[in-house]
């Protein structure tokens, strides 16, 4: 029997963004920070644009350490979800207008989450990457590092535990 | 006093935009204490099935009270920043009640200062959030 051939190029990648782009704008708080997320296959890099309502030190001025701290956490939370949607989108049992709709998909809730702040965040562009050390059926434990110009130099590092949505897919379409 | 106390609370208020952004007030603040809000605003809504307000809009407003606390300490000169902190999130705020937070500057050593703050809706008895840091101290 003959394999089918591979979806188009295309028809992936447009159902992949519109489904983080559904998953992103579901949650208002996110375009609040106006944070948007950039994927390349399942990665995602979080960028947050600098603008004035981020500053927390006029006098620097520097990034509110709320911004950066909410800004690893929505990074945080986008990567447990994504991470936990990959299987479903790519099936594809779930669309991107039933993960609008807000009434599918269920966003993890955060238990904890610890931030490090290591150095100034400067009046600048902040890109973020989170990654999940452990997703159990309950609880998950995620990563996420943030930084400016260079890789090398993060700004800010935290831990957070997440209680999973039971069951992941509140109704499956 | 309670004019000064004010007066100062208003100017760290204007000095902060993303605090304003928040929509976070100031209520008390002095000897190593202070006490802030945030209204419930649709715009800071974390989890669209349920209209709770997104852990990281907390972490801010706690976040800016811990660094209020450590300002008002008798023994601080200068600015401070934050070098970690950690929320516990207990429960999800109640949709459309007002979240207060209050925090303490319990110890402070030549360099670094260690505060706690919690953080409540209408429902007092439970908090919904917990906080525990340290902070830079410009003491001298």
């Amino acid at each position: 029997m003959l394999k089918p051939r591979p979806e188009p190029v295309q028809v992936v990648k447009q159902r992949r963004d519109s489904a983080l782009a559904a998953l992103v704008e579901s949650i208002p708080y996110i375009q609040f920070l106006g944070v948007r997320f950039d994927r390349r296959g399942d990665e995602l890099t979080a960028v947050m644009p600098f603008c004035d309502q981020l500053i927390g030190n006029p006098g620097l001025p520097a990034l509110h350490g709320g911004a950066i701290a909410a800004f690893l956490e929505v990074s945080a939370v986008i990567e447990l979800s994504w991470a936990g949607l990959w299987k479903e989108i790519e099936s594809p049992v779930i669309t991107p207008d039933q993960i609008k709709s807000g009434k599918f998909v269920s966003i993890p809730k955060t238990i904890d989450f610890s931030v490090d702040y290591l150095r100034t965040g400067l009046p600048r562009d902040a890109y973020a990457r989170a990654r999940v050390n452990r997703s159990g059926r309950r609880y998950a434990s995620v990563f996420v590092e943030a930084w400016q110009d260079n890789k090398s130099c993060i700004i800010a590092q935290a831990t957070g535990h997440f209680l999973m949505p039971d069951p992941y897919l509140e109704t499956t379409p | 006093m309670d004019f000064d106390k004010n007066r100062l609370a208003q100017q760290f208020m204007e000095a902060l935009p993303h605090a304003q952004a928040l929509g976070i007030f100031f209520e008390n603040i002095g000897s190593g204490k202070a006490e802030m809000h945030m209204n419930y605003n649709k715009k800071f809504i974390g989890d669209p099935q349920t209209g709770v307000i997104h852990g990281g809009a907390v972490f801010a407003l706690l976040d800016s009270c811990c660094g209020a606390a450590v300002l008002s300490h008798p023994e601080q000169k200068g600015l401070t920043a934050t070098i970690d902190l950690r929320v516990d999130y207990m429960r999800p705020a109640k949709p459309g009640q007002t979240i207060r937070a209050s925090a303490q500057c319990y110890n402070m050593t030549r360099s670094v200062a260690f505060v706690s703050a919690v953080a409540l809706d209408d429902h007092e008895d439970k908090p919904v959030a917990t906080a525990a840091g340290a902070f830079v101290t410009g003491k001298s």
